[in-house]
């Protein structure tokens, strides 16, 4: 009786996580007419998608390639600046006082909301002629992401056992071969970790983007907002670019769910 | 993790410090160069006003910057509106994780369930923006579709002042609560087995074990999700963005939002530094109380 009526709730509460991301798939394939007229049965129409990639004036596959880009390099950054932090930060000797406050600042930024940041990096980017350009918006992301980085590999940095450390020591090994040759092997599940999480959180981001982005640079969440926002809304289009910006996240809980829970869970509880 | 050995520490005390220094120096670089100068540039910034031509001119204005803040429509308000919606926010979706958790405690294939409730904190909040927007929409809505239905005449979900502010809860809870689930049921998952099985030799039902077994259990992941997510309502932009931009009025105005528009849509970069500048002095002092409260609360809960 109990199991029925968990399921019964689970069942529910499945249907309404899941209700939004449904109803804007059936959008996404009817035409303008069908959804303003409010049509549930209506004939599936790829006008939408048509539109969004091959017309002359959507910059849709471009701003794919872009947050493809800007995601992956921005990701890339992050993992070699934060396990190479963490390795010295967790398992060198080296003074309380540095540890302390770097994790403490990460801390703090992370909490703090961007925008307070973002103005002055506009300001900067925009005196060093960067603005619009692909290194702002990367180096952008990457610092944004930088406290869950160290958060969740520093995380699974403190799980290898201390023999291993120890071993390479008394055989001679210096600290670059102990790192790349002991350590990175062994955190690979938490680089991947990491990784999923931050190259998720970067290809999400819309307050970066629509700040220190133009045309050329904009991303996928900034683009799904500009067919938001045209004087007349065009929620075909809008829908299909939702439903398309969709599928990383989509992808990535159906084949790595484990490991963004963990990576949740590493990135928050302090 | 265990203490190293004596020698262990000799050895590693003699090791390089190049690799110290080279090893920290990426990580210390990014965070000089775009967070400590950005955030002296902030506090620097909040005292003149700035104008563009070509290049910035400043203009010292000493603090007149924070008394135009104190008269500014939006950042009081702002502010107001995002404590209580924090509070409110908060409170609610811990409240539906703690009870989703505890039922999923008990399902085997749990990963299933947790899978489809992750879904809305992975997937980017602006198009969570646009699809709640669509679904909030008053003519072509489908609240307002299935009110209809029922006969119930449609509502001007972000149009009316006080509804708009209850409809971005709404969609805030949506969004957020698989976060606290997450976080608690990984929670649940630590406690020993062998706890839970002393339980049930005892023969404590369903309720009863999550009234007197787990609850006590779990409650520092309780009281640090609260907390955490507290904290992280401040950040609260992109619906907002994409919903109501703060509207209608100041009904749903937030910090972010207030900031953004002073800085980017009003050029006024003097006044939007002196909005951050607040702001980061407020997000540290609530931390510093709510580290206070935690304490406080964990020597409670070990009582």
């Amino acid at each position: 009786m109990t199991r029925f009526l968990s399921h019964s709730l689970l069942v529910i509460l499945s249907f309404i996580f899941l209700l939004p991301f449904g109803w804007i798939a059936s959008l996404a394939f009817k035409r303008q007419i069908d959804i303003l007229m409010t049509n549930i049965v209506s004939p599936i129409s790829y006008g939408n998608f048509i539109k969004l990639f091959a017309s002359k004036e959507s910059t849709f596959s471009n701003d794919i390639l872009n947050s493809l880009f800007i995601g992956l390099s921005s990701t890339l950054i992050v993992l070699i600046v934060c396990s190479l932090a963490s390795f010295t930060l967790t398992r060198l000797k080296i003074e309380k006082w540095v540890g302390i406050i770097i994790f403490g600042w990460l801390l703090v930024f992370h909490m703090i909301p961007p925008i307070t940041f973002i103005g002055s990096w506009f300001v900067l980017a925009n005196s060093l002629g960067l603005f619009n350009s692909y290194s702002a918006l990367i180096i952008a992301h990457a610092t944004i992401n930088l406290p869950l980085g160290l958060f969740i590999i520093t995380n699974y940095m403190k799980e290898i056992p201390h023999e291993i450390q120890e071993a390479a020591v008394i055989d001679g090994a210096s600290n670059y071969q102990t790192y790349f040759k002991i350590f990175l092997p062994l955190l690979l599940p938490g680089l991947f970790t990491a990784a999923i999480i931050i190259f998720l959180f970067s290809w999400n981001d819309f307050m970066i983007s629509i700040n220190l982005s133009a045309k050329a640079t904009q991303t996928v969440p900034v683009s799904v907002a500009t067919y938001a926002q045209q004087y007349e809304v065009r929620y075909g289009e809008m829908a299909a670019g939702s439903l398309v910006s969709l599928v990383p996240g989509l992808l990535l809980t159906i084949f790595a769910n484990r490991y963004i829970v963990r990576g949740i869970t590493a990135g928050s509880v302090k | 993790m265990r203490p190293l050995s004596k020698t262990m520490e000799n050895r590693l005390k003699e090791t390089d410090r190049y690799w110290n220094v080279l090893s920290l120096a990426p990580l210390c670089l990014l965070l000089f160069f775009l967070t400590i100068i950005p955030l002296l540039s902030l506090i620097y910034t909040s005292f003149f006003k700035v104008t563009w031509s070509g290049g910035y001119l400043y203009e010292g204005v000493g603090f007149q910057n924070f008394f135009d803040l104190v008269e500014n429509k939006f950042y009081i308000p702002g502010v107001k509106n995002t404590i209580q919606f924090a509070l409110i926010t908060v409170i609610i979706q811990i409240s539906i994780a703690y009870v989703i958790s505890i039922v999923l405690n008990k399902i085997k294939y749990r990963i299933i369930y947790l899978s489809i409730f992750m879904l809305p904190i992975l997937l980017p909040p602006i198009v969570i923006g646009s699809i709640w927007r669509l679904m909030y929409g008053f003519d072509f809505g489908l609240f307002n579709y299935l009110l209809s239905y029922l006969g119930i005449m449609p509502i001007d979900w972000l149009g009316d002042p006080k509804i708009a502010f209850i409809s971005i809860i709404i969609l805030d809870i949506w969004h957020w609560t698989p976060f606290s689930v997450i976080l608690l049921i990984t929670a649940i998952e630590g406690i020993p087995k062998d706890i839970l099985e002393a339980g049930l030799v005892d023969g404590t039902n369903f309720l009863k074990e999550a009234y007197y077994l787990i609850t006590p259990l779990i409650m520092p992941t309780i009281i640090v999700a609260s907390l955490f997510r507290f904290i992280m309502s401040f950040k609260v932009f992109d619906e907002i963005y994409l919903l109501t931009q703060g509207g209608p009025g100041t009904a749903t105005e937030v910090v972010s939002f207030s900031i953004y528009e002073t800085y980017f849509e009003s050029d006024n970069i003097g006044l939007g530094s002196a909005m951050s500048v607040t702001t980061l002095i407020l997000i540290i002092l609530i931390m510093y109380a709510v580290q206070k409260i935690y304490i406080k609360l964990r020597l409670n809960a070990h009582d």
